[in-house]
């Protein structure tokens, strides 16, 4: 990728509502070209921090730069250059699937001839060629989202911002956004993108950092949060309810690390088979055991003491 | 037919939830006619009674009735228009209430009870305020309330019965605008129908508002004669029973379906 | 597909006028919306000029005697300019601020709220203008207007479209929920049946005169009916300036306060 700016580079960054701080303090430093993504349970700071990167949203103290200039005092022109794709579909529904497009664009000041040429290309990218001429109200929800990240696309933005991208949205149309996202990508835009789900991390980011209570409290590749957070592999168990808690009790000791989930129980080894011969040895009868592979999904629940999706 | 006891579950839906808005809608329902009664009455009343354009008759004597039957008639549209467009959605309560025993005539029953009762007290609230005003004869005003109520049904049944069909909202502001409101200036509210063209008058004289106008009108100066009152109740019942069962009609056939 | 390979055109920041745009791509559907507010004033005009008209005969106390349908014909002028700017700037305006939340993704581009309030205020005042050029339109060809210095009458329902749809701007910002749209109600109302509109100051008590003389709506029809009868008087400078500074001290806080809703 060409030199230029930072994308984002945040120090201190920190976002209190009245007396309560949903953003901490927290460093980021995004790289050009790379897809970021910010991990956290609801309440965890993450739509904060996006609203803040998106200069829509004041800074209450710390720095925060984007694309080299000052997100306090450059919002508008920074603005110009981003790309924004909120939790919740905004689109216009007053306006049709092209409309959204071509108004969108002109909010940019950008002029109707490069508006048209551009929302022909971008409808063509979403998939949505057949819909232009449709009301928005009749789109299904993934080609509401696609719509949506089209119109993030209509001033050619070097960041593109995605707010948890896939949520609410069936697996075939997660995998044809993941795609298109990806295209991106490989266009050299750079990616900052929540999400509630650890295999659209796995997916998709470069880098992360797993955000509790407005900190960071970790940060790197998927690969190596996973090497250095958790375990290689975890057993997990279930049991029939009524002598669940006596098995639980039978299991203690035999592993790095012990997680009680409802319904199930995770144990943290580096090597599944060895403990789950152990757990056997101790008279322990699960209704079921799988051994699998760490994830990221298990980093955050060693953060954090809890599963994300709650 | 006649009034099963499911549908008194259907208007305590709608009492229930009257108790939340009550202030907002005696304030539409009751202070707006109250503001044209007392700037037409008295502000635009001290030009015409200048000339004693009404035989004699004080003009805001003269409008009371007008509008307190035109007030009642647009809020008996506006509530059997809306809240059933709204309540015949796939998630609105019209939708709940038929998913249990409730047939669709218990609803428009229920519904049809909640009108009448808003429609009476308004029309109790007018009065007695009129009565204070000195814009109306104690002794007559009382028999306003069952003129308001007749009229009040007269225009929700047809109105609900229509609005159950209805899909697009813009559909209910465009009756409005269009009819409703035309109906509620040229009715002789405010002026006799003897001021328009003489090629308008049948026109006028055919509306229902007028008949509704004119009965207020003759019962509140006392100028009502028996054939005038068996003419203008005649007229305004034939439309309520019309509408109704034109409404039991299409509640079924959208609720039922 | 390539997003970003092109020449890069440079973005100018969006503007007030954009809003405008976005609007009026809208009424190309909705468009007969703008025939029922034409259709309103001249109902009210019909029925009052006509009707009531051949009850009062002339209204007394201006230059000379004047027909009662010249007399109100100015005043729905000006009350239709408010409403409609009105309804533009609280109805509309609160259904995109809560409902549709339009801003919100509008406020992620180069555009400020300045330039969403200024947009917004702009488009209230294009409908008005519609508004007013139609109904003049319509009254002379009723053969009411007798004077070309009627064609005032534009301006100022322009003023008072800019006025009303300041004010009502300010006055979304403090809305709690729909219901709180009786409220409004509650004062436009009665300042449209009592300021002036269907008879003259001067059938008021002197006491009463004086709060009349303090609505913002009995400046306008002061403006649009001397416009439209082709009088002039001194407090016409004191109509315009009063109109024009309550519409941008209102805008001017409109603006301020919607800066920090939206951009919390």
């Amino acid at each position: 990728m060409t030199a230029g700016p930072v994308p984002i580079l945040a120090e201190g960054l920190t976002k209190t509502y009245g007396g309560f701080t949903a953003v901490d303090g927290i460093d980021l430093e995004v790289r050009r070209g790379e897809a970021f993504g910010v991990l956290g349970a609801n309440g965890a700071g993450k739509s904060s921090t996006m609203r803040m990167i998106a200069c829509v949203s004041p800074v209450t103290a710390g720095s925060l730069r984007i694309l080299g200039r000052d997100s306090a005092t450059d919002g508008a022109a920074i603005r110009a250059r981003l790309g924004v794709v909120p939790q919740d579909d905004t689109i216009d529904g007053e306006l049709t699937v092209r409309e959204n497009l071509l108004i969108y664009g002109r909010y940019f000041g950008l002029s109707w001839k490069v508006l048209r040429e551009r929302s022909a290309r971008l409808l063509e990218f979403a998939r949505l060629e057949d819909k232009a001429g449709d009301a928005v109200g009749t789109l299904s929800g993934g080609m509401r989202r696609r719509l949506t990240i089209a119109r993030a696309l209509i001033n050619e933005p070097e960041i593109v911002l995605l707010d948890e991208p896939t949520t609410g949205l069936d697996p075939q149309a997660r995998h044809l956004l993941w795609e298109r996202l990806h295209r991106l990508k490989q266009d050299g835009v750079t990616l900052l993108l929540t999400t509630h789900y650890m295999d659209e991390a796995e997916q998709l980011c470069d880098r992360l950092v797993v955000m509790d209570a407005g900190r960071i409290v970790a940060s790197g590749t998927p690969a190596e949060l996973i090497a250095r957070h958790t375990s290689r592999e975890v057993l997990e168990l279930k049991f029939a309810a009524d002598e669940r808690q006596v098995m639980i009790d039978k299991c203690r000791g035999l592993a790095e690390r012990m997680e009680e989930l409802p319904y199930r129980l995770l144990l943290y080894t580096d090597d599944g088979e060895e403990t789950l011969a152990a757990v056997n040895a101790r008279g322990v009868r699960p209704r079921t055991a799988l051994i699998r592979r760490s994830t990221l999904e298990d980093v955050f629940l060693t953060l954090t003491g809890r599963s994300l999706v709650d | 037919m006649g009034t099963s006891a499911p549908a008194f579950r259907e208007l305590g839906y709608w009492l229930f939830r009257y108790r939340r808005t009550w202030r907002g809608s005696i304030v539409i329902s009751v202070a707006n006619p109250l503001f044209f009664l007392t700037a037409l009455g008295l502000g635009l009343g001290k030009l015409v009674d200048r000339d004693g354009a009404l035989h004699g008759e004080s003009y805001l004597r003269f409008i009371l009735p007008g509008m307190l039957v035109a007030a009642v008639m647009q809020t008996a549209f506006l509530e059997a228009a809306g809240p059933v467009l709204q309540s015949v959605r796939q998630r609105g309560n019209y939708r709940a209430a038929a998913a249990t025993p409730l047939s669709p005539e218990d609803i428009l029953y229920g519904h049809l009870m909640f009108w009448a009762l808003r429609a009476v007290q308004n029309a109790v609230l007018f009065t007695g305020v009129s009565v204070v005003f000195g814009a109306v004869d104690p002794a007559r005003a009382p028999l306003l309330v069952p003129i308001a109520l007749l009229v009040a049904v007269a225009f929700a049944t047809p109105a609900a019965a229509w609005s159950v069909t209805v899909t697009r909202p813009s559909q209910i502001s465009a009756v409005f605008r269009f009819a409703v409101l035309p109906l509620y200036m040229f009715s002789g509210t405010f002026f006799p129908v003897e001021q328009l063209p003489s090629w308008l008058r049948p026109l006028a004289w055919a509306t229902p508002l007028w008949h509704g106008v004119d009965l207020g009108r003759a019962v509140a100066l006392g100028t009502a004669t028996p054939f005038r009152v068996l003419v203008h109740v005649g007229y305004l019942t034939a439309m309520a029973v019309a509408g109704l069962l034109v409404a039991r009609r299409n509640y079924r056939r959208t609720l039922h379906v | 597909m390539t997003v970003t390979a092109n020449p890069p055109v440079r973005p100018r920041h969006g503007r007030p006028w954009t809003m405008v745009e976005r609007n009026l791509m809208i009424y190309r559907h909705t468009w007969p919306v703008i025939l029922a507010e034409i259709f309103e004033p001249l109902l009210y005009l019909l029925a009052f000029g006509l009707g009531i008209g051949a009850l009062v005969g002339h209204v007394p106390g201006l230059r000379g005697d004047v027909p009662y349908p010249e007399f109100v014909a100015p005043a729905l002028l000006a009350t239709a300019a408010m409403n409609g700017a009105m309804n533009e700037t609280t109805f509309n305006l609160y259904a995109k601020l809560t409902t549709d939340r339009t801003y919100e993704s509008i406020l992620t581009t180069p555009m400020s709220v300045r330039s969403v309030a200024l947009g917004e205020v702009s488009w209230a005042l294009l409908r008005g203008t519609l508004v007013s050029t139609a109904f003049l339109a319509v009254v002379s060809a009723f053969g009411l207007v007798h004077t070309p210095a009627a064609l005032l009458v534009v301006p100022s329902a322009l003023l008072i479209g800019f006025t009303f749809a300041s004010t009502g701007l300010l006055v979304v910002t403090f809305l709690r929920s729909w219901q709180d749209f009786q409220l409004i109600q509650l004062v436009m109302l009665p300042m449209f049946l009592f300021a002036t509109t269907f008879f003259p100051l001067n059938v008021y008590p002197r006491p009463i005169q004086v709060f009349i003389e303090a609505l913002p709506l009995y400046h306008g029809i002061e403006l649009t009916r001397a416009a439209f009868l082709g009088t002039t008087s001194a407090h016409l400078a004191v109509a315009v300036a009063y109109l024009a500074l309550l519409g941008t001290a209102a805008l001017t806080w409109a603006v301020h306060r919607l800066e920090r809703t939206l951009r919390d």
